[in-house]
């Protein structure tokens, strides 16, 4: 990869590195739900962090307060060091530098999996069309996906769109990318082809946030764990920790369901 | 059908004169239409209340009260124009109300990821929408569109009820009034002429809705 920040810091021993994405205090409600409570994060340059918890727990809202898909009522979210600004032309900028995964692909249906990787590089940097097409073939070979190139999003496996909806994140040199539950909508037989993707890109450097309930992803490629429940960040713990000797009940409770089968 | 057989030539530049009219209403129709849309589902306020406003006002004013105020009140404040260009403007300043409604249901009917997507990727409002949000409604837009832009064919009519002259409606008048004609056969020409241009519509709109097909 050609972005510098992704290939020199190495996993692991996140102590003395840069904090690069910050929640300090947030606080957000949907009508009377109080979906996050006086939430404090710090994820620092070439941390891959983990979030888990019970569905409604505030996870995936957590990770959409940080590219400002969902705005907060009260607290601070700051990445590398700035603010997020107001809805406009600099959170435009801003969101460029967050890369973000979702659930349901949201591939542009209209554009062929080639162009919806260099739609974002053309239009929100202005990198040349063909500067950025060369990019996005190189990203699609490395997502494994390079034949597929002049398809529509339809004609792709949910695993393959996953994989190109990486892709398309990566295109945009991103300082951080944000996974919501990216392999909750698959079928299992194509769960690992995207969880080797995500390996591979936390092997590279990349600083990572990722809400999943994959526990085996938690355990191969985190550098941290994060049980979140009602809205509030209950363990935040390394993940050998986290899984062999989970300090608060919740966390005890909700490993006890998962791990059982 | 002697009378139209007869003057054949006159009701083909009426024809040609009423085209005229619907197509400059069905182009700003569409632009202003879209623009109100965009409007409507905009992140500023003052965009979004004066879409609101313009939508509520004008879809509940009868298009006649719209057209005469156009040709006989606005002159009365200073502004000049013919007939023509006041019969158009009134005709698309009606019609887009109901067109920025039908583009507005269009839109909803994209998935809110999509949007989501683009403004994750760093696109703007006017990117987000232009390059994703609308190229996608296009399709659930063209049959609500469609439905418009024929009733607004068939409104276009009553513009020429203004005194536009050389229309369809002043080829009626001539040929019923000065010339004695009756009117049954005259009435059939005229509708056979307004038939070609909304069946025309028709046919074009078919056409395009198959064309703008997105598969998901």
């Amino acid at each position: 990869m050609s972005d510098p920040s992704a290939a020199t810091t190495p996993s692991g021993a996140a102590g003395a590195r840069r904090p690069l994405v910050r929640l300090e205090h947030v606080d957000k409600h949907f009508g009377a739900l109080h979906v996050l409570r006086d939430v404090d994060l710090t994820v620092a340059e070439g941390e891959v962090v983990v979030v888990i918890g019970p569905s409604g727990s505030g996870k995936s809202t957590l990770c959409r307060t940080i590219n400002r898909l969902e705005t907060i009522d009260s607290g601070r979210i700051t990445i590398a060091g700035e603010d997020l600004p107001q809805e406009g032309k600099a959170l435009a900028k801003l969101r460029a530098d967050v890369g973000m995964v979702f659930q349901s692909f949201n591939l542009f249906a209209h554009k062929t999996v080639r162009e919806n990787v260099t739609l974002g590089p053309v239009k929100a940097r202005g990198v040349s069309a063909e500067q950025a097409r060369k990019r996005a073939d190189e990203l699609l070979e490395r997502v494994g996906v390079a034949n597929q190139a002049d398809k529509y999003p339809a004609q792709l496996s949910g695993g393959q769109q996953q994989r190109v909806a990486i892709a398309r994140a990566l295109a945009m040199d991103p300082k951080v990318m944000l996974f919501d539950e990216p392999t909750s909508a698959l079928d299992p037989e194509m769960i690992n082809e995207v969880l080797d993707v995500m390996t591979g890109l936390a092997k590279s450097g990349m600083t990572m946030i990722v809400v999943t309930h994959e526990m085996g992803f938690a355990r191969r490629a985190a550098d941290r764990v994060v049980f979140m429940a009602d809205g509030q960040i209950v363990e935040d713990a390394e993940p050998e920790t986290f899984f062999t000797a989970p300090k608060h009940e919740r966390a005890k409770d909700f490993l006890s369901k998962i791990l059982t089968h | 059908m002697d009378p139209v057989l007869e003057n054949l030539g006159l009701f083909a530049s009426g024809f040609l004169r009423s085209l005229g009219i619907a197509a400059w209403g069905l182009l700003g129709s569409l632009v202003w239409g879209t623009v109100l849309a965009v409007f409507r589902i905009s992140p500023v306020p003052v965009l979004r209340a004066f879409g609101t406003f313009y939508v509520t006002w004008l879809r509940n004013t009868p298009l006649a009260i719209v057209l005469f105020t156009m040709a006989f009140g606005i002159p009365a404040v200073g502004i000049n124009a013919s007939y023509y260009v006041f019969g158009v403007v009134g005709l698309v300043l009606y019609t887009s109300a109901f067109v920025c409604e039908a583009v507005r249901s269009g839109v909803a009917t994209v998935p809110t990821g999509q949007a989501e997507a683009a403004r994750s990727i760093g696109l703007t409002f006017s990117q987000t929408l232009g390059l994703i949000v609308l190229p996608q409604a296009l399709r659930a837009v063209v049959p609500p569109v469609g439905n418009v832009l024929i009733a607004m064919i068939k409104n276009s009519a009553v513009v020429g009820a203004l005194g536009v002259g050389g229309d369809l409606f002043s080829v009626y008048n001539r040929l019923t009034s000065a010339q004695g004609y009756a009117a049954l056969p005259v009435l059939t020409g005229v509708a056979i002429g307004f038939l070609v241009m909304t069946l025309t519509a028709s046919a074009l709109l078919a056409l395009f809705e198959r064309r703008a097909a997105v598969a998901r």
